[in-house]
């Protein structure tokens, strides 16, 4: 288990190496960029910039700067709002996206796995063509028409739930729900195409010709299979969270990262995009770890890992 | 098996997709839609940029069929002229990663060994990257421009063609038609295209019908956020934002983009799922 | 050494009368009668083998006796399973769970797929005892640890939450006959157990099903595809061929005396170890009514003198060696071989043996780490020239799957037209065409098989095709790896008699390898046994079988079963 921890690591520094020195030469090459001599840059910007980036220097130096910078975790100052520190921000603004993700997320799988599960134990019943029914319209159904939707059934015409915010009391339930359902959708089809072609095994006759119930098949001896394709794409899922929160907090009016990322993007600040960029690479780089490390631990043959 | 009809495998699976009406349905509706799209700007009167800015948020009647938006403009046809735009991205992007994502995916499992090893290393590494960040930031480095946007789109979603076309060329290399072919004498070139390809086209096809619904979903998502095609270009995803934003005085500006996009995705899907158990007659045996 | 197994016999000795069951598979293509109204009883205690080919509807019969046939295509139409005073076909789900596991146990073929890799094996074979509320479950975990050191899987003494990847395939059947028979069962079924197996496995895993059920008293139905497997196991043979059963007996009179043809047929046409023949019987000869009664084997002439004769095929010191992730295996350990020209090699081993590796390095199919090989005296070089047309059409092969080795996108015609297009044999399409309906002809099919696909052929047909194709390009050495190995015996016979002919005919040399002892006798001049990648023992083919020189050989002929090492026709 512990060399697997290992080998990801070692495999997840030269990805960041990889994205750091990518968005590294960017900034300095790409037309249009903040570094673009054609650009009037306010002075105040332009002397913070100068001295983090360190801009008189050879360019190998300034690599090294940046790279000394990033490992102290400092991502420089934010270039709309100059007295800001990216790194402040993106403190501020992260706790509520993570918030809105874990929410979401568990509405997801506490409504997707249980539905995937049912449809394949009914098979070609009202019981399947209901929630896969639903599924497929909740996959092609994106959140930015979902969203509205909810908005002008549940705030709007029924005043149940208020449309925007994130102040406190029911605010999270319209957001979280839009989101959560969304991939409720994804991970209820994939439940059910896993546990279907689990179900499909040798083994699972086997357990049919003990005597085993209907029941106990599900949960002891097809569900390890089963669910072990929905794990491989909780990784996926939980950046797809992540970034789906963009739309999301735009439609409803969080300041989360993901409104605050859009908002860089339009406002080319670039320091915070590439900021928030270096973040969201090292988070999704850990989830993955974690699901990795969590597939090991379901799958016993996975265990040998090298 | 009956010795009279030696009817191909392809044609095989047309008839058990006809039988799948849920897919002949969606392939009717994307047909109608595909057509709606090309010809529709056409059949309007009105050009889709064309404001009137005397009948302004008019409800569906009989000059406007879809209604008019805030500048008066017909939504019939922006509409359709977002169904190019959306579709044509789509499509273009799903062929730009079928050809990458393909072509790596079969010389990597292919070749395999530490060739493989290598490349399917870059592109776990690739994968662990937030792409839709990566587009964001290109379109905010580059501009927008249509071109870089679905190159951009393509790119990302080449991975997944390649994972997938390793992983049946892998499946299928094990099969023993593959080492008669080397012990023949025949070309790693002939064997590639003329024995591997063409068994790997099932499973090609039914997720590149997947992968354009998909594309969309990421295209208009882009131009919800304002990131996509600049205006006056519409695609479906910045139809249904502006529809959205003024949900509450004109539905219809959300409802008729909206459903357009939904009804094509949707029907992608199904049809993409119909194409699967077509393909594959044990996956459809219930 | 008596069992410790304190459990209450909760169902007194039934017999088991399956009546005029049939049963029916709904297809797209039609409805095939897969269990055409059969009669079968089985005694307490007794030992009942179900014999019959693919399609015969022996594995249907055994899985509806327990209802666990796939609801959707398979139909029970008619019948009565008479058990225990009741009709088990007429049983709903949750009697029938109640049956299965307690009364009436089943093992299955493959024991990898067959038991649950996420679950360790200890919990597995317990599991039989808690679902049906027998016992504690922690009386019942030391209930499996018993049983499953009585059958000899020794491992879960110091591994007990070890899991089924980490043992070998017999000690996972072991496990399956542990789990099968650890609620103490009146009957058992046993579909296939041991066709997975290698040969010496086989052996040890009858001896134990057969000592346990003994001892508890529980009757078995033994189905498998090998008269002579079940003759050594059974006390009655039940033999099924499309559907229905032809003839049942007590083992010894229906071979010493079968009288339906088909049972004859399947008696003669196996290749067995004490005579010598040219060319095997085959179902044809005994049912066609065209033919006589009974034919003798054909009269054996004397193999081609291999001594003298030069050697077309020749490797020295060959290893092979792949890197894995416990480090370097030697698949071929320091192999020198010599096959003379006309002449049948034969190489025999169980899995792992390297005889597969071995067969394919000589092709070049697989990379040798070191050690030459000769065609016709000369080198043939290594890895920079491996595509070498001279060596790679003068070298063929043909492999085990007939359903895996044609491409299933292309028609006949453009298989066996393909070689001879990269190898620019022929003077004009036509030409080649013509050759390529020579060929079809030459192994048994005809000119209106051109257009064909893969798929609307039977496995025996498509290895003709295979054995067609590998003759395209004009080889003087074929490789035969395990190419009968998967057929049903009257469909081996034939391509065997077809593979036997053709090397009258053109003069072919061969390397025929394969884990069946009788089948390489019938094929061979010369034979190898190979065994963790080195030929320990080498000789003409007479000379190993009467007179092996090494334990392992010895173990080998004698883990076959009686009947399969002597023709059991009455003289």
């Amino acid at each position: 288990m512990s060399r697997l921890v290992f080998s990801r690591l070692l495999q997840a520094i030269p990805t960041l190496w990889v994205i750091a020195t990518l968005t590294f030469f960017m900034t300095r090459f790409a037309p249009g960029g903040p570094f673009d001599s054609e650009k009037a840059i306010p002075e105040e910007i332009k002397v913070k910039l100068e001295s983090h980036f360190g801009l008189d220097r050879p360019l190998f130096d300034q690599y090294a700067l940046y790279l000394q910078n990033l490992l102290r975790g400092d991502l420089g100052p934010s270039f709309k709002y100059p007295e800001w520190e990216v790194s402040e921000l993106i403190a501020t603004a992260f706790p509520v996206s993570l918030t809105l993700g874990v929410l979401s997320f568990i509405i997801a799988l506490l409504i997707g796995i249980p539905g995937g599960m049912i449809a394949a134990l009914k098979r070609n019943t009202w019981m399947d063509y209901l929630p896969m029914g639903l599924s497929m319209a909740g996959v092609c159904l994106p959140t930015f028409v979902l969203g509205p939707l909810l908005i002008f059934a549940f705030s709007t015409q029924l005043a149940l739930f208020p449309p925007l915010g994130w102040y406190g009391g029911s605010d999270w339930v319209l957001p979280s729900l839009t989101l959560g359902l969304f991939y409720a959708a994804y991970i209820a089809r994939l439940t059910r195409a896993g546990m279907l072609e689990t179900l499909q095994q040798d083994y699972i006759r086997t357990a049919r010709a003990k005597g085993a119930s209907s029941w106990r098949i599900l949960t002891k001896h097809a569900a390890r299979g089963g669910l072990l394709p929905v794990v491989t794409f909780l990784g996926p899922a939980f950046a797809g969270l992540i970034s789906g929160s963009f739309v999301i907090e735009s439609i409803f009016f969080i300041p989360g990262l993901g409104k605050f990322f859009v908002t860089a993007a339009f406002n080319r600040d670039y320091t915070m995009v590439l900021g928030t960029v270096l973040f969201y690479a090292t988070l999704i780089i850990c989830l993955n770890l974690i699901v990795d490390l969590i597939q090991a631990w379901l799958d016993p043959k996975a265990r040998q890992f090298k | 098996m009956n010795p009279e009809n030696s009817s191909s495998l392809g044609k095989d699976a047309w008839l058990r997709l006809r039988a799948n009406r849920m897919a002949m349905v969606s392939l009717f509706i994307l047909l109608a839609i595909g057509l709606l799209s090309l010809f529709g700007p056409m059949l309007s009167s009105n050009a889709f940029d064309q404001q009137n800015l005397d009948r302004i948020f008019e409800s569906p009647n009989g000059t406007y069929l879809f209604g008019t938006d805030n500048l008066g403009r017909d939504l019939f046809a922006r509409t359709t002229y977002g169904g190019r735009i959306s579709l044509s991205v789509g499509l273009l992007a799903t062929l730009v990663s079928l050809i990458i994502g393909v072509t790596y995916g079969m010389i990597s499992g292919y070749a395999g060994g530490r060739v493989d090893a290598w490349m399917m290393r870059m592109v776990d590494v690739l994968y662990s990257l937030p792409f839709i960040i990566f587009v964001i930031l290109l379109m905010v480095m580059f501009g927008r421009n249509f071109l870089l946007l679905f190159l951009a789109i393509g790119a990302v979603e080449w991975l997944t063609m390649a994972r997938i076309t390793r992983a049946q060329t892998l499946n299928l290399k094990k099969a023993e038609f593959i080492e008669a072919a080397r012990a023949l004498g025949f070309s790693h070139t002939r064997i590639l295209f003329r024995h591997l390809l063409p068994n790997l086209i099932g499973p090609i096809i039914v997720y590149a019908t997947l992968t354009v619904p998909a594309v969309m979903l990421l295209e208009a998502v882009l131009s919800f956020l304002g990131l996509g095609v600049q205006a006056p270009m519409s695609s479906w995803g910045s139809l249904i934002k502006e529809g959205a934003e003024k949900m509450d005085a004109a539905p219809w500006l959300l409802l008729f983009p909206g459903s357009f996009f939904c009804l094509t995705l949707f029907s992608l899907n199904f049809l993409g799922d119909g194409l699967r158990d077509a393909l594959d007659p044990k996956s459809s045996e219930d | 050494m008596p069992l410790t197994l304190n459990l209450l016999r909760i169902n007194p000795m039934s017999n088991l009368h399956i009546e005029n069951l049939q049963v029916n598979f709904h297809t797209r293509e039609g409805i095939v009668r897969a269990v055409d109204g059969i009669n079968l009883s089985i005694k307490p205690g007794e030992i009942v083998g179900l014999v019959g080919e693919s399609g015969s509807g022996k594995s249907v019969t055994c899985n509806s006796i327990l209802q666990l046939l796939p609801a959707p295509p398979a139909r029970i139409e008619s019948g009565i399973i008479q058990w225990s005073g009741k009709d088990l076909l007429l049983q709903g789900d949750a009697e029938m769970q109640g049956i299965r596991g307690k009364e009436i146990s089943m093992i299955f073929q493959d024991p990898m797929s067959c038991l649950n890799p996420y679950i360790p094996i200890l919990d597995q074979v317990a599991e039989p005892l808690i679902i049906h509320g027998l016992c504690h479950p922690q009386k019942a975990m030391k209930n499996a640890r018993e049983i499953l050191l009585r059958v000899g899987v020794q491992r879960i003494a110091e591994h007990p939450r070890a899991y089924p990847h980490e043992f070998s395939g017999g000690m996972r059947q072991r496990a399956m006959i542990a789990m099968a028979l650890i609620t103490k069962p009146s009957l058992l079924l046993a579909d296939e157990p041991t066709t997975a197996l290698d040969v010496t496995v086989q052996a040890k895993v009858l001896s134990i099903l057969k000592d346990l059920c003994g001892s508890l008293g529980t009757s078995v139905l033994f189905v498998s595809h090998d008269l002579g497997l079940v003759a050594e196991l059974a006390d009655r043979v039940v033999v099924m061929y499309h559907g229905k059963v032809v003839e049942q007996n007590d083992t010894r009179a229906l071979f010493t005396q079968p009288s339906h043809p088909y049972v004859k047929a399947l008696i003669a046409c196996r290749p067995t170890l004490d005579i010598s023949q040219d060319r095997l019987p085959t179902v044809d000869d005994f049912i066609d009514p065209k033919e006589e009664a009974t034919p003798h084997p054909t009269t054996y002439s004397p193999p081609n003198p291999s001594s003298g004769q030069e050697a077309l095929i020749e490797a020295r010191d060959l290893i092979v060696e792949f890197k894995t992730d416990e480090g370097t295996v030697r698949a071929v350990d320091q192999v020198s071989l010599s096959i003379s020209k006309g002449t049948t090699h034969g190489l025999v081993g169980e899995s792992g043996s390297g005889k597969t590796t071995l067969g394919r390095s000589l092709l070049n199919l697989i990379e040798k780490s070191s050690g030459e090989i000769w065609l016709n005296g000369k080198r043939i070089p290594s890895n920079g020239q491996r595509n070498d047309s001279g060596f790679r059409k003068a070298m063929q092969i043909i492999f085990q799957d007939p359903y895996a080795s044609l491409n299933p996108r292309l028609t006949i015609e453009q298989t066996l037209l393909e070689p001879m297009q990269v190898h620019r044999l022929g003077k004009s399409k036509t030409e080649r065409v013509d050759r390529v309906v020579a060929l079809l002809e030459e192994v048994g099919l005809g000119a209106e098989h051109l257009s064909r696909y893969p798929y609307e052929f039977s496995g025996g047909q498509r290895q003709r095709i295979c054995v067609a194709r590998a003759l395209t390009t004009e080889p003087e050495f074929i490789v035969c790896d395990e190419c009968v190995s998967a057929m049903d015996v009257s469909v081996q016979a034939q391509v065997l008699n077809l593979l036997k002919s053709l090397q009258v005919t053109r003069g072919l040399t061969y390397l025929f390898i394969s884990h069946d002892l009788g089948v390489v006798k019938f094929m061979s001049d010369e034979i190898s046994v190979m065994q963790a990648g080195r030929i320990i023992e080498s000789g003409s083919a007479d000379h190993i079988y009467n007179d092996p020189q090494t334990v392992y050989t010895r173990q080998l002929i004698d883990s076959i079963p009686a009947a399969n090492r002597s023709s059991g026709l009455s003289s």
